[in-house]
């Protein structure tokens, strides 16, 4: 692979990220949250596939195939099987939408500012994208606040986790196997135990508004 | 000995399939007790290991039991047996305690291997289990509240110990960049490797930052009173007495790690503010108390503040401290959930002012409730007097004065609000509509002897210098890069 076609891909497959991301705040049904998260989820086994094409490592494409089936296909499953259980798939957020994309415009630029001194100013095309991956955790965190509904929060812990992997494989091309299988299963079961929870909360409380829970506080 | 390594594992899962089997029922209620005593054996036995040669026990490169590595190992096991065996009648439920029995061998698998783990990545792995295996059990009582505790445990555990993993992936980095990625304790802590220090100061306070979320300390210690208190007393106990010290040994792993590189004002920072803002917390929410498992909660706050000020000190007099207060306050937490789940099962609420009179009307609970309770509040000749002392007198002459002034002011406030409580709790006059010839209970409610057992321990251990302490010295010695 040419060094531009890699430099491209790279930027194509982070620029998705980003963009999903971005989507992901301004959408406020939970069916187009989960299907961008998918999006999302491919553009990530995207650029992990890219490294390892560029890297010549099988365990890399491995890895993508990993990522691709879980992230792209498996909790997008497992998310919207909960989601489309209710009829009511509209979040409510804290905020609205235009100050929701202004904050993430903001978090994106603190990102860049936050990862300058690590990188320096160098031009491999994996260092220059390493920003967009703090970014994206960021911006999970952005959701994690705003939102009220649990799904939603669901979908904030994914971006940020997505963010998470992308410094990874950006950084470090990943961490070793072994981890990376351990830390895929404690998403999947943490994604598990939490859509239980919610159908708990559907049971007791009628509804999955995280502002119902206020019951215990000193 | 290296075969010790591998017990508390396959003991945990052995225990978990037991518990899942339907047919022998009669084993199911003995399953914690037994890993707990498979992993306290093995803790004294790579003890024994790691003291007699000083060189590690190592297999396949994953595992590792070093100095405190066993220590944390025994730690676990002593806390687990006390919390299990004590809370043995608390697990009769709906189920017949399969899932119950089946989560709580998990649990303790996985903090056995996140002590063991000698790789950075896999000690996460296992640390973001122990959230997994304890979800269900905090919302084990299947109540609103229980619910409520749960979904926050979950999500700020999970958020918290991400964070973790972004300070890994980073230091990952930073390793790859000098030429030998690892993650192994073994070689970053030998301080050899050229690691790019901006890199490594993001990954040791991001790293520290998300394990401390899981440690309890403030600011990010919200999930914990509801947690602590929703859940049931032998889980309460658990994950006060030793899953928050099992957090706070990765915290003590990372500083070790950022110590070697970048020199000790970072981790130091970051660990007296989070030290002294729990205090603070815990302080102003002790004193207007009302429910005494949140108590106890903000107590386990409490501790874990004064733990991180200690390992925000170091030097060989904190950080023995630290780990001997890891012990003490393991053991006496554990205890006093233990009682608090007897107490609320005869009372039937946790709210402070509706017990009252406990020794008079209730002797077989107040006793050890209130023992318990004055080992908590640091009086000798219980363990927690001497590491809180450690802890000031090595804060105090590191250089670290007004922090230390600080610390004991809020530490007498925090002393005077629990004593209270207690007071209330063990001796206040009970309501004039029950005290009408209600017949005095002298029944403990659940075995003795764990309760015993634990308490004596912490009120000796103090003074046994050997084997305990030349231990404790040893792991020291490991988190300060030698040997």
């Amino acid at each position: 692979m040419s060094d531009n076609l890699y430099a491209q891909l790279i930027s194509l497959t982070a620029g998705t990220l980003l963009l999903t991301a971005a989507l992901i705040v301004w959408r406020r049904s939970l069916r187009a949250s989960v299907r961008l998260l998918a999006i999302q989820g491919i553009a990530l086994a995207g650029l992990v596939a890219v490294l390892g094409w560029h890297e010549r490592t099988i365990e890399l494409v491995l890895v993508s195939l990993l990522v691709l089936g879980l992230k792209a296909v498996l909790l997008p499953l497992v998310l919207s099987r909960n989601v489309l259980n209710h009829d009511d798939d509209r979040e409510v957020p804290r905020l609205n939408p235009t100050a929701s994309l202004i904050f993430a415009a903001l978090l994106t630029m603190l990102a860049y500012i936050v990862c300058r001194p690590w990188m320096g100013d160098t031009d491999d095309p994996t260092s220059r994208a390493v920003p967009i991956g703090i970014a994206l955790v960021l911006i999970g965190f952005l959701l994690l606040i705003t939102r009220r509904r649990a799904a939603s929060q669901l979908i904030g812990f994914l971006v940020l986790d997505n963010g998470i992997a992308t410094v990874a494989f950006l950084t470090a091309t990943g961490v070793p196997l072994i981890v990376e299988l351990g830390a895929s299963l404690d998403v999947l079961l943490v994604v598990l135990i939490l859509q239980v929870l919610t159908g708990r909360m559907q049971v007791k409380f009628g509804g999955t508004d995280l502002d119902d829970l206020t019951e215990l506080k000193d | 000995m290296a075969a010790f390594l591998f017990v508390p594992l396959v003991a945990a899962l052995v225990g978990a399939a037991i518990s899942s089997f339907n047919q022998p029922a009669a084993f199911r209620r003995f399953t914690g007790i037994g890993t707990s005593i498979a992993i306290l054996v093995s803790g004294i036995a790579l003890s024994a290991v790691a003291l007699a040669s000083h060189v590690e026990s190592s297999v396949t490169g994953l595992l590792r039991a070093d100095a405190l590595s066993s220590y944390m190992l025994c730690v676990i096991g002593a806390v687990a047996l006390t919390a299990t065996w004590g809370g043995i009648r608390g697990s009769g439920t709906a189920d017949g305690g399969r899932v119950y029995n089946a989560l709580i061998c998990a649990f303790l698998g996985a903090m056995s291997l996140a002590v063991l783990a000698d790789n950075l990545g896999i000690m996460w792995v296992a640390i973001e289990l122990t959230t997994i295996a304890t979800a269900f059990l905090v919302g084990h009582a299947r109540t609103g509240r229980a619910l409520e505790a749960a979904w926050k445990y979950v999500i700020l555990g999970s958020v918290g110990v991400a964070i973790a993993f972004l300070g890994i992936v980073l230091l990952y980095a930073a390793t790859r960049e000098s030429g030998s990625p690892t993650l192994s304790w073994l070689e970053l802590d030998q301080g050899h490797l050229a690691l790019n220090p901006a890199l490594v100061k993001a990954a040791a306070a991001l790293a520290v930052l998300g394990f401390a979320t899981k440690a309890g300390l403030a600011p990010m210690h919200s999930w914990l009173p509801d947690a602590h208190s929703q859940a049931p007393a032998p889980v309460s106990g658990l994950m006060s007495g030793v899953l928050l010290a099992v957090a706070f040994y990765a915290v003590l792993r990372i500083q070790s790690i950022a110590d070697a590189v970048l020199g000790p004002d970072l981790m130091r920072g970051m660990l007296a503010v989070g030290g002294l803002l729990s205090l603070a917390v815990a302080a102003a929410l002790l004193v207007g108390q009302r429910d005494y498992k949140r108590m106890l909660a903000y107590s386990s706050v409490e501790h874990m503040g004064l733990m991180a000020l200690g390992a925000a000190a170091g030097g060989v007099l904190g950080l023995t401290a630290v780990l001997l207060h890891i012990l003490g306050h393991g053991l006496t937490k554990s205890s006093l959930f233990v009682v608090s789940g007897r107490i609320q099962g005869a009372e039937g609420t946790t709210t402070i002012s509706n017990v009252r009179g406990l020794l008079a009307r209730r002797p077989g609970l107040g006793v050890p409730f209130l023992i318990a309770m004055v080992a908590l509040l640091g009086l000798p000749p219980f363990s927690l007097f001497f590491s809180e002392v450690g802890i000031l007198i090595a804060a105090w002459t590191r250089g670290m004065g007004w922090v230390t002034a600080i610390a004991l002011v809020l530490l007498l406030v925090v002393f005077a609000a629990l004593a209270r409580l207690t007071a209330r709790l063990a001796f206040g006059a009970p309501e004039e509509s029950e005290s009408v010839d209600s017949p005095v209970d002298r029944s403990s409610h659940g075995p003795r002897t764990p309760l015993i057992i634990a308490l004596s321990v912490t009120a000796v251990i103090a003074f046994v210098a050997v084997p305990l302490g030349s231990l404790l010295l040893s792991a020291v010695a490991v988190l300060s890069g030698g040997s």
